[in-house]
């Protein structure tokens, strides 16, 4: 039975604040500094959990942040580790992986069917269809630690970014010595301790207690998880002074509550004055166990027997005189329960040694895997029987127990020098070598081979205890032909529970060594991946981060009653709603608008781009597919962007503005990703120009239709003249006040201005165009009026009626290239396309009537086989009949071919190919204005 | 995260830069075959070894080459293009 001890020094409980909690509905007591599961030892509870498949009974094994059988639910939260959560007034801690409370599981008939759980079972349970779904029925009832509390409220977890020149992980003696050494350079220096509590620290040392590194990663970036927060930590050099992990004893009933790692009765002792019995064994190969021995001894705590697992008993002297008997080279080993099914006894061959707690010391595990994790390499070293580290990462440095350091003033030592070392290293990374441990291993710790028992023939002589596993279990896998680490984890699950195999995985590897003959060297280790420790899912949540961009006259659009919509990551007014009216009638009202009067949309969202220099106009000649060296300075010119493959990529209109400048734009979201790549082949060519991005500093609007001339030559100085300013020509001048760019184009098929101004003027000129528009009846159009009037002129949008494998002879845009430039992009590529006959072609297609149910991606359909795919469809009100784009087979281009299109519900919907545009086939009205 | 040593603006973490594939050199379009033409436009060699990279620091919009051992994720050097011109003139 555990209990606490009288006033100890330096314990890090407070004896004058006492605080109440229940534990499975049963009211205790603990000390402020008490952790949950000090204060349950304390008051001489002994079992905390069931085991993970059993549902055996378990207590405290190692309480060192990786006590499995000791997580606890505090009401919605699962999974809390009771070995270092800070004890709370109120309290209401429940066990986890009960069904109907600890004492009472239902679940307990579990244990006794173990045998019928063989390893690999889930494999060899799950290859029989026929049995699945009872299967799964059962695990998924049976399965799972905690319970999750659906209703939590919502919370947001913070993340800080830090950065410092040394940091260390760990704060034993190594880590301690190592950041006080650091700190003294004057280096910033940030400490980092799973532990309540770090000792002796310089001032100048940041720390972070009861924290943990989960991940280390490339170029000294670390992942910290506080309790409330996430730190990523940018450090110039780390010290790894994490320590090591002592190991169980494999033997007969190993997990009987009352049975715990050595360490863990030290540490129990130390920091809360808990004893972990009256009467003690302890059972070790090492060193460690000799040494806890003595100090539970020097604590008035009564140990009987040290069992010895070695012929040499490594530390017999330490116990010669203190009335401790002791016995070397057992090979037979068991344990005993009493009726509460904690440990009564150790049963050695035929003796039987009564005792109320039982210390484990199977030799101990680098805790390396930070380390690893950013590619350190570790060799298994015979003398401590250990993995040390052997190669070190850049400015990466360890100390202490993690390098087979065990030696209390050794480490404080080793940490000096590893702290003078990192704090060098991340003032001149030049200047200073890392790649090797400093120093040697001074390890006294295991002078014997770490014995491992046979197989117990009873079993539950248990390896891993997150997840139920037995040395049988391990041979049996190995039997089986999984016998590499590797597989030997997957198959039977070690190391795979929430300890992640810190107390697992080396007597898993001696076993399969053992089994196979072979080294520990050649057995390897199971690759060590972050996170290092379990981290709440908060930590790892990001916020939902999607930037959305808004043009100059977002609050304009929004009193308009605009129905947004996103195109890449701008918002844009799909249409403006009106409260008598349908989305598709406020569509069609938008269309009559543009075609009978005038419209004005907001086009600030295509890209903008400037280019200047004497090679300016090369440069888009070899950019862009058709020729802009030759382009009259006060006229633009489409352009088709195509990628080296001749694939269509983006397109925009080109404009000169002077000799040695042209403006340009680019598609809504193609813009960042063409600016980019222009930017890539500038400096690839070495050209005389350079590039501007624009397309935040000016808005653009498309004023459209019949009457834009008359209304905006009221706001402009510039001349609108037919004669003057023809289509496809662009001016400078003064509109609403404003330095405006103005390009005559012909997108929606109507007279028409796209007028660009500097972003600051935006608003005002937006405003002006309303006032002045009011006696035109100008109409404000979204993005989808857009698209049914640019389909009315047979124009593809990119990415919408082309993709990632159509090229120009596939888009019908052959018009847009100039094949006999010297170079561009694409080009070479086209040559090879243009002998062959295309795969796709992009045809016009019409229906007489409205046919709601044909949607873009619906198929064609040849003689049963896909024939194509519908691009771009929508009623035209304008033309009173359903027109669209399609992408089909070249044998059913030909104009008057009958399409066939199968829609959602899989009935046929024939279609007509027909000429583009649909309307307005000469293109007169965009070109001279047709009075309105 | 990693770090990237733009040649333009220093050391930044890598989530301000953007990748674009090895520098590879372009075959004379008048002069390749059809089939050396389409070899340098589909194939990319993936074979592990120190790589010629573009990379752009996104913010302030400037390429320049990474050299890289691919096998160890570990940049040897970054220079600005012009090194890269004058080692092999187009």
């Amino acid at each position: 039975m555990m209990y606490r001890l009288p006033p100890r020094n330096d314990e890090w409980i407070d004896r004058t604040q006492s605080i109440a909690f229940t534990f499975e509905g049963r009211h205790h007591e603990g000390f402020a500094g008490d952790t949950i599961t000090s204060a349950l030892a304390a008051a001489g509870v002994m079992i905390l959990g069931r085991s993970f498949k059993y549902h055996r009974p378990r207590g405290i094994l190692s309480f060192a942040n990786h006590d499995v059988n000791g997580m606890f639910q505090i009401g919605g939260v699962p999974n809390i580790r009771g070995d270092v959560t800070a004890l709370a007034a109120g309290m209401d801690v429940l066990a986890v992986n009960t069904i109907g409370g600890l004492s009472n599981d239902r679940a307990r008939w579990m244990d006794r069917l173990g045998r019928f759980l063989p390893v690999g079972f889930y494999y060899k349970a799950f290859n029989s269809k026929r049995f699945f779904p009872r299967w799964e029925r059962l695990i998924r009832e049976m399965s799972g630690l905690g319970r999750i509390a659906l209703d939590a409220p919502h919370v947001r977890t913070p993340k800080r970014y830090a950065f410092c020149d040394v940091l260390v992980i760990g704060g034993g003696s190594a880590g301690v010595s190592a950041a006080n050494a650091a700190a003294d350079t004057g280096a910033k220096v940030l400490l980092v301790d799973e532990s309540a509590r770090v000792a002796s620290l310089d001032t100048r040392v940041e720390v972070l207690a009861g924290s943990y590194v989960a991940g280390v990663y490339a170029d000294r970036w670390a992942a910290v998880i506080e309790p409330h927060r996430m730190t990523k930590v940018r450090a110039g050099a780390i010290v790894f002074a994490t320590g090591a992990i002592e190991q169980p004893i494999p033997f007969h009933d190993n997990d009987l509550p009352g049975i715990l790692i050595a360490s863990a009765a030290q540490r129990l002792l130390r920091r809360h004055a808990v004893a972990v019995g009256s009467k003690v064994v302890v059972i070790t190969s090492t060193l460690g166990g000799y040494e806890a021995a003595v100090e539970l001894l020097d604590a008035g705590i009564d140990v009987t027997h040290v069992v010895d697992l070695n012929e040499n008993p490594v530390g017999a002297d330490l116990i010669a005189q203190r009335g401790v008997k002791s016995f070397a080279g057992i090979r037979s080993l068991a344990a005993e329960a009493n009726s509460a099914g904690c440990v009564a006894a150790i049963r050695i061959g035929d003796r039987r040694i009564e005792c109320d707690a039982v210390l484990m010391s199977g030799g101990w595990a680098a805790a390396t895997q930070l380390l690893l994790h950013v590619g350190g390499k570790v060799t298994f070293d015979e003398r401590t029987q250990m993995h040390l580290p052997s190669e070190l990462p850049e400015g990466c440095f360890v100390a202490g127990r993690i390098n087979g350091t065990f030696d209390d003033e050794k480490a404080r030592i080793e940490g000096e020098v590893a702290g003078n070392t990192a704090a060098a290293f991340a003032a001149n990374p030049a200047s200073s070598r890392s790649g090797q441990p400093t120093g040697k291993p001074v390890g006294q710790m295991a002078l014997n081979p770490i014995v491992l028992l046979p197989c117990d023939p009873r079993g539950k002589d248990f390896i891993d205890f997150d997840e139920d596993l037995q040395v049988k279990d391990i041979e049996n896998a190995i039997q089986e032909g999984f016998d590499s680490i590797e597989l030997l984890k997957r198959y039977t699950t070690v190391g795979m529970g929430p300890s992640q195999g810190k107390h697992s995985n080396l007597n898993a590897a001696r076993i399969l060594a053992h089994q196979r003959g072979l080294t520990l060297n050649d057995v390897g280790l199971t690759t060590a991946r972050p996170m290092y420790h379990p981290v709440p899912m908060k930590h790892l949540a990001g916020r939902g981060f999607t930037p959305e961009r808004a043009t100059p006259i977002e609050q304009r659009h929004r009193g308009a009653g605009a129905v947004w919509m996103l195109a890449g990551n701008w918002r844009r007014p799909e249409y403006y709603a009106r409260a008598d009216e349908s989305r598709e009638q406020s569509i069609a009202r938008e269309v009559a608008a543009v075609r009978n009067a005038v419209g004005l949309i907001d086009v600030g969202t295509l890209g903008k781009i400037e280019v200047y220099g004497p090679d300016a106009g090369l440069f888009l000649d070899r950019a862009y597919a058709g020729r802009y060296s030759d382009l009259k300075v006060g006229t633009t010119r489409y352009g088709l962007l195509l990628d080296e493959a001749g694939t269509i990529v983006d397109d925009g209109v080109i404009a000169r503005l002077h000799e040695q400048c042209y403006y340009f734009t680019t598609t809504t979201g193609g813009s960042a990703g063409v600016y980019r790549e222009l930017l890539r082949l500038n400096a690839l060519w070495g050209l005389n120009c350079s590039l501007v991005n624009v397309t935040g500093h000016r808005a653009a609007f498309n004023l459209a239709g019949p009457r834009s001339r008359e209304l905006l030559s009221a706001m402009t100085s510039v001349n609108l003249n037919e004669g003057a300013f023809p289509y496809l020509g662009v001016r400078e001048g003064i509109v609403g006040g404003a330095s405006a760019r103005l390009l005559r184009v012909g997108f929606v098929g109507e007279l028409g201005y796209e007028i660009h101004v500097p972003y600051s003027a935006a608003a005002h000129v937006w405003d002006l165009l309303l006032e002045y528009g009011r006696k035109f009846d100008l109409c404000l159009f979204g993005v989808e009026a857009q698209r049914v009037l640019r389909l009315e002129k047979g124009h593809f949008i990119i990415g919408q009626d082309t993709d990632g494998l159509t090229n120009p002879f596939d888009a019908r845009a052959v018009w847009a290239i100039r094949m006999q430039k010297p170079f561009f992009v694409g080009q070479r590529s086209l040559r090879i396309l243009g002998q062959r006959n295309p795969r796709q072609v992009l045809v016009g297609f019409e229906i007489a009537a409205s046919v709601p149910a044909l949607k873009e991606c619906h198929l064609a359909i040849q003689d049963g086989e896909i024939a194509g795919r519908v691009t771009s469809v929508a009623y035209s009100t304008t033309l009173g009949k359903t027109i669209g784009l399609a992408m089909v087979q070249p044998a059913l281009a030909d104009v008057g071919t009958t399409l066939k299109f199968r829609v959602t519900d899989g009935s046929m919907v024939a279609a007509t190919v027909c000429p583009t545009p649909f309307y307005d086939r000469d293109n007169q009205r965009q070109k001279q204005g047709v009075a309105a | 995260m990693k770090l990237l040593r733009c040649p333009l603006n220093g050391v930044r973490p890598v989530s301000e830069f953007a990748y674009a594939g090895e520098v590879r050199e372009m075959p004379d379009p008048d002069a390749c075959t059809d089939a050396q033409w389409t070899d340098y436009v589909f194939n990319r060699s993936g074979v592990a070894a120190v790589k010629r990279e573009w990379w752009c620091h996104i913010a302030s919009g400037y390429w320049f080459i990474a050299e890289r051992d691919t096998a160890r994720d570990v940049v040897i050097d970054t220079y600005a293009i012009e090194k890269l011109r004058e080692a092999s003139p187009a």
